[in-house]
């Protein structure tokens, strides 16, 4: 306890240099009622306090105060004063605070100013709202304990409320967790009830009254303390919201001291391993999706979401139980939808998001915003209901090319009282969001035009070696042999042609429609064998087609005696028709051509089989 | 593609009107050729093979997560990170202190670079492309997208070696050959995920190099080379099959001027180059691996000269003579210099992983450290049959169709073959340099096969055809077809063969995948077990140890653990390590083995002279994971006993069995390790009937229940046990 005497000490001196300062003006506090919470490691602190003016000037300022080392760790103040008579009607107003210079006033205490919503003329009553919130005001005592031990928090106050004004009647209780209570300072009209400890009434007070004590129990409270906590939300103008969160969480109880004992916490993990804490919940918005936990060296699978219409819950446990003293690094993502977020007012579109982390009851050191809006948005302006620090940066995402604009927005010491919403608003128009895909269109548009100039262009060095020529000329064979193809390939289509008029003159008997048929194929077979034949010498004429040419040759030889085949065929058939030779004998006396049509027939396939395959 | 070949040729032929015509013409008929049609399979085939080999390899990350794989990865990522971050000359110039404290490691002169070069230079487009992808996610994808360009390689080498069919199947077996898959999932970060690409394209290009005779292919195979040395040290084995396979060439008389252009720039060039990668330097010129290289060079030399002489000299005895006189001087003179250059230690001798290559033996008596690993172990039947499944019987049949068809392609692939299948016997993990030569030869055997069927098939149908089209009642068809039908069951034979090919292909791809799926997509990091009701349990128990060490331990802290979690601890805790997967330093691993396996007192003087804070054992008696430190307690007392003789193996041994119940050996019962690994073990009840202190890795409750640690302390254990982290305590002060 040798370092709280120190203190108590300390402050006695100040409470008796406050005493002798003369009075800060003509209000008078007729009645204060403060409420401290410390259930959790954030210390709340609720004060409702009748200001009456009993002076003859009227007064448009109130000055409230705290001493230095609380003053310090405030982190969250709002006072309000409630408009309207009778309870149901009674609504709260935010009242602007600021931090004041101390003129007249000790350096040993904080002093904030509130302007009054209308000046508190004579004889009038007010009632103002005051809730603060302190961060690491609990100080665990011992610093250092044991797996086994348990964690006691110390927590300094005063019993009479410190004030420049005079106080007619005030009390304070403070709300401990439920556990062990290790000690308290006992004063005159000193109450424990359960766990809620009673200060007061104390009647007639004068200002700068100062009674310090020290109230020493257990806490269960997960002392989780960011340190740093970076959140990046991202809009996208295709439907989402994309929000990461890098936490860097530290545990700020009573350090560990000695050995962590797996067995002891698996086994006992109550009384062994109390000051620890295995998860941290963090609260949502509804409709949060594909949400992830990891960290550096990847994604950790112990956590657990449950989500209904109006939250989503995320039971986070780290890889490792928190001591105290022990750290880690995680980062949390998820996207929201677009649509729950982002409204539209008077030509300007606006984000309306939530500042601090969804974790419950976690102290942030720094809190560092940065809300990344589509690349091309313009006139951006931010409006918070708190000061921050605001600066603007640019990030780079897939397919950027101007990059993004970031507003970042800075703030130390942040509380969940800070979770409230704050609007960006900018500019955008939707044709930018055109830009990507016709950025991924033209790049593989460009992608597609060079593969076909590659295939086109001739990229060959020298045009006089003999490899370039000796290629152009295989090339013009294999031209020509393609043609030669085709054509041989329009004769044999012409044949079944020949044919099938054979069959029709089976069928109807109509003589002079074959013959036409047959005039019509013989002109046609000419031009074809005519077309054929520069081709041929072509092929005979090139040195690289010479192991071709003999079976081209060959081919087109072939083809010819199929043709004369056919001929003598049809003739053999029309003029058995004229003669009116029953079916069957026609068919023996061209049984025999038959058979060797079919076989010619074959080998032409064959050798154009080859011939495709060089 | 299809009508891309047809515009080409109408242009070539511009001057010919009518053609352009006709041409024109059958285009508009959209009836594509054949060619053109095989050309659009070829392609569609090449291109699904491509992505089926990518999607393949990333079962690990829909199991798992995109994550880097088991120990060496870590390694190569954390290098890679470096790279991207500090740019390449601070890398190249990069002194770690974070391992092998206090001696520290010259990174940019130990390691081959192409690996993390290669991952940056990807990740540096994508950037420049302005896809702002995160460097894990290119290293993890690095191994799948390189192994996708093996099988285009392998496609080229087949279609060079025998043609577009074989190169077509090569392209597939490779795909999805799970001896390759192995290396190279999603993940599995590792050097030989970039150098069985690199391998195969060297040989690819030499092989092309030697067809052609083409001085452009054989530089381009020279950077081939360049490229695999710089990615791995299995560069040696390029270094010795191509002077191996020219040699072979010569003597069978297959010496030409191609075989000569071919051989001489890829050697000296790739030589040059290979010389530029710091780790391997002058050891290109120096060492007995890269020697016989130089051998072939020189000799090459001597046959053009003798060559040239022939042709000078026109007379055979007097050329007999010459070839006499020359071929013993060439003799004389190599025998010497190598005989004074090891001598005079300018030839250094072969390494020791080398000897055990040629001598399966060697390392077990020699070299405990490269025995210790398990992947360096002798190979088991059934891995083989496990990584190859029905390549196993087609190699041989491969075999028969390049011995058939004999040219210097295909000796080439017999010879990559053979050799690399023999390595593969000794040692497990070479396995993987010997797939490509398996998948191309089997791809040759079912290539060939399937198209002797195919033909066989085709021409009897024609034959039926031209039956059919005859009409039924033609009698001197019918005696035809019965002419043609010398070998009555050919055709219902040939079907029957096959099905048959069928379904041994579709088996494979089947293996395949369930290979992939089961066991080749493991991270090793975390490890995933089935619980009571079939739900999957995850044991992240390594991330959670090195995540605590990251987050928990002062900056400099020194980490003693076993060299196997070393690369782990230094990526991802970020903590100084005694020593890791490296092992380039035997004694320093000794003096670790030996602080394992010493009592605690003696361990403490050790471990405060390399200023050892925590100590970190792998400990699966709660799980049943078997591959934990008390398993491979022995090899550290092998490997400490092998540099200080204190330390002796049977003293750890009772009766030669290796124990940790009530029999074990008493200064088992009292070593670091088992003190580490048991702490505080005795009063927790793994198994429901089992008494407290029942070890499930090894069935037996443990002979020492009583552990007092004196100078240690826990400080951190996970939550299933599996890692163990001590702190080691000032020491007290003196009274």
């Amino acid at each position: 306890m040798k370092q709280s005497s120190v203190v108590d000490l300390l402050l006695l001196l100040l409470a008796i240099a406050l005493l002798t300062t003369p009075a800060f003006s003509d209000l008078v506090l007729s009645k204060v009622e403060r409420r401290i919470d410390v259930t959790s490691q954030i210390a709340r602190v609720s004060k409702t306090l009748k200001v009456v003016n009993s002076g003859s000037e009227s007064v448009s300022e109130f000055i409230l105060t705290f001493p230095k080392f609380l003053g310090n760790n405030l982190a969250y103040l709002s006072v309000s004063h409630s408009e309207g008579k009778g309870k149901s009607k009674r609504t709260l107003v935010n009242l602007s605070v600021r931090e004041a210079d101390s003129k007249g006033i000790p350096d040993s205490i904080s002093v904030y100013s509130v302007a009054l919503p209308k000046p508190l003329s004579k004889g009038d009553t007010l009632t103002l709202e005051v809730v603060a919130a302190f961060t690491n005001v609990l100080q665990p005592f011992p610093e250092k304990i044991t797996q086994g031990e348990i964690h006691l928090v110390m927590l300094q106050e005063s019993a009479q409320y410190l004030s420049p004004y005079a106080v007619e009647s005030q009390s304070l209780s403070i709300k401990l967790p439920n556990a062990r209570i290790e000690s308290y300072t006992k004063l005159e009209n000193t109450k424990l009830q359960g766990s809620e400890l009673k200060y007061g009434p104390y009647k007639n007070l004068q200002s700068y009254s100062y009674s310090p004590i020290v109230v020493h129990f257990e806490s269960k409270a997960a002392f989780a303390v960011a340190e740093n906590l970076v959140r990046e939300i991202e809009v996208s103008h295709w439907g989402n919201v994309q929000v990461t969160e890098n936490y860097n969480v530290v545990h700020r109880g009573a350090q560990l001291r000695g050995e962590f004992s797996r067995l002891d916490f698996q086994a006992r993990p109550n009384p062994r391993g109390a000051s620890a804490f295995r998860h941290l919940l963090a609260r949502l918005p509804p409709r949060a999706h594909s949400i992830y936990y990891r960290d550096d060296i990847g994604n950790i699978s112990t956590s657990e979401m449950q989500s209904d219409s109006k939250k989503t819950e995320l039971l986070i446990e780290p890889r490792f139980p928190l001591f105290g003293g022990w750290k880690t690094f995680f980062t949390i993502g998820y996207g929201l939808p677009l649509s729950d977020f982002l409204f539209a007012s008077e030509g300007k579109r606006f984000l309306n998001i939530s500042f601090g982390s969804p974790i419950l009851d976690l102290v942030t050191e720094k809190l560092i915003v940065q809300v990344v809006l589509p690349e091309g948005s313009k006139d951006i302006s931010v409006t918070t209901p708190f000061a921050v620090k605001q600066s603007q940066e640019i990030k780079y995402s897939h397919l950027d090319i101007a990059g993004r604009p970031v507003v970042v927005l800075e703030k130390n010491n942040v509380v969940p009282d800070h979770n409230q919403h704050i609007q960006v608003y900018y500019k955008f128009s939707n044709i930018n969001l055109l830009s990507e895909p016709l950025m991924l269109i033209s790049g593989f548009f460009i992608l597609f035009i060079t593969c076909i100039i590659y295939t086109r262009a001739d990229f060959s060095i020298s045009k006089s070696s003999p490899t370039y020529l000796a290629k152009l000329q295989w090339d013009e064979v294999l031209a020509t042999l393609q043609e030669v193809q085709s054509i041989i390939q329009k004769c044999l289509a012409t044949h079944d042609k020949l044919e099938a008029s054979l069959r029709d003159l089976s069928r109807t008997g109509d003589i002079q429609t074959c013959k036409a048929a047959r005039k019509s194929t013989d002109s046609l077979l000419k031009d074809l064998s005519k077309e054929l034949k520069p081709l041929l010498g072509f092929l005979q004429s090139s040195s690289l087609a010479s192991h071709i040419s003999p079976k081209v040759e060959e081919l087109v030889a072939k083809e010819k005696e199929l043709e004369e085949k056919l001929m003598a065929k049809h003739t053999t058939v029309v003029e058995g028709y004229e003669k009116k030779s029953s079916g069957r004998d026609i068919e023996n006396r061209i049984a025999s051509q038959q058979q060797k049509i079919i076989t010619l027939r074959q080998e032409i396939e064959d050798l154009l089989e080859f011939i495709d395959e060089i | 593609m299809g009508g891309k070949s047809e515009p080409a040729k109408s242009e070539s032929m511009a001057t010919k009107p009518d053609l352009l015509i006709t041409s024109f013409f059958s285009f508009k008929s959209l009836k594509l050729k054949t060619k053109q049609q095989e050309l659009l399979l070829r392609i569609s085939i090449l291109g699904l093979v491509y992505i089926l080999a990518f999607i393949a390899r990333l079962f690990s990350v829909l199991r798992y997560e995109s994550m880097i794989h088991e120990f060496d990865p870590y390694f190569n990522y954390r290098t890679t990170l470096f790279l991207t971050e500090k740019g390449f000359y601070e890398f190249w110039n990069w002194f770690d202190s974070e391992s092998w404290y206090p001696l520290g490691r010259i990174i940019g002169g130990t390691l081959y670079p192409g690996l993390m070069v290669t991952a940056a230079l990807i990740y540096w487009t994508l950037r420049f492309l302005r896809f702002f992808v995160h460097i894990r996610e290119v290293c993890v994808l690095t191994a799948p997208f390189f192994a996708s360009n093996t099988t285009l390689v392998a496609y080229f080498f087949g279609k060079e070696l025998w043609d577009t069919g074989a190169g077509l199947v090569a392209a597939v077996l490779i795909a999805i050959c799970p001896g390759y898959i192995s290396r190279s999932v999603a993940g599995s970060y590792d050097n030989e995920a970039v150098a069985i690409f690199a391998l195969l394209l060297t040989f690819y290009l030499f092989v092309k190099a030697v067809n052609t005779g083409s001085l452009a292919w054989a530089l381009a195979s020279a950077f081939g080379y360049f490229y695999m040395v710089s990615a791995w040290g299995g560069y040696v084995f390029i270094i010795n099959l191509v002077p191996l396979y020219v040699l072979v060439l010569l003597i069978t008389g297959r010496y030409s001027m191609r075989l000569y252009i071919a051989y001489n720039c890829m050697y000296i060039l790739g030589m040059l180059l290979a010389m530029q990668i710091r780790f391997v330097g002058f050891q290109h010129v120096q060492s007995g691996e890269h020697m016989g290289a130089m051998g072939v060079f020189l000799l090459m030399q001597v046959f053009y000269f003798l060559d040239w002489v022939k042709y000078q000299l026109n007379d055979t005895k007097l050329f007999q003579t010459f070839l006499r006189i020359t071929v013993t001087s060439a003799i004389l003179v190599g025998g010497v210099a190598v005989g004074v250059g090891t001598a005079s230690g300018y030839i250094s001798p072969w390494t020791g992983r080398f000897y055990s290559l040629l001598d399966p033996t060697y390392a077990k008596d020699h070299i405990p450290i490269i025995a210790s690993v398990s992947e360096h172990q002798p190979t088991a039947w059934s891995s083989f049959m496990f990584d190859y499944h029905i390549l196993l019987f087609l190699f041989p049949a491969g075999l028969y169709f390049c011995f058939k068809r004999l040219t210097d392609a295909t000796i080439f692939i017999v010879m990559y073959g053979l050799t690399s299948l023999y390595f593969a016997g000794v040692m497990v993990r070479l396995i993987l340099v010997a797939t490509p030569a398996v998948c191309l030869i089997s791809a040759i055997a079912v290539s060939a096969t399937i198209k002797n069927l195919t033909s066989l098939l085709r021409t009897k149908q024609k034959v039926s055809q031209t039956g059919s089209t005859k009409g039924a009642g033609s009698s001197k068809a019918s005696s035809k077809v019965t002419l043609d039908q010398s070998q009555p069951f050919q055709k219902n034979g040939a079907i029957a063969l096959l099905v048959g090919v069928f379904y041994l292909l579709s088996r494979y791809a089947i293996h395949c995948t369930w290979v992939t799926a089961e066991a080749y997509s493991s991270p090793s990091i975390v490890l995933a077990a089935r619980g009571a009701h079939g739900n999957r349990i995850i044991f992240d128990d390594y991330r959670e140890a090195y995540y605590w060490l990251r987050q928990n331990t002062a900056t400099d802290a020194k980490i003693m653990s076993w060299w196997d979690y070393g690369y782990q601890i230094t990526a991802m805790g970020n903590r100084t390590v005694i020593v890791d997967n490296n092992t380039w330093n035997n004694t320093h691993i000794a003096t670790v083995g030996r602080a394992m396996s010493s009592y605690e007192d003696e361990a403490y003087d050790i471990m405060r002279s390399l200023d050892v804070n925590y100590v970190l054992v792998v400990f699966g008696g709660v799980t049943g994971y078997s591959s934990d430190d008390i398993n491979k307690f022995l090899w550290m007392v092998r490997i400490g006993g092998g540099v200080f003789p204190v330390i002796k193996e049977p003293d750890y041994l009772v009766n030669g069995e290796f124990r940790v119940d009530k029999g074990a050996s008493p200064k088992m019962l009292n070593c670091l390790m088992y003190k580490l690994c048991y702490y505080r073990f005795g009063e927790l009840t793994t198994e429901y009937g089992k008494p407290p202190g029942y070890d499930r890795a090894r069935g037996v409750e443990i002979g020492n229940k009583d552990i007092k640690l004196e100078h240690l302390e826990e400080a951190y254990t996970t939550s299933n046990w599996i890692v163990r982290i001590y702190r080691v305590k000032p020491p007290t002060n003196r009274l």
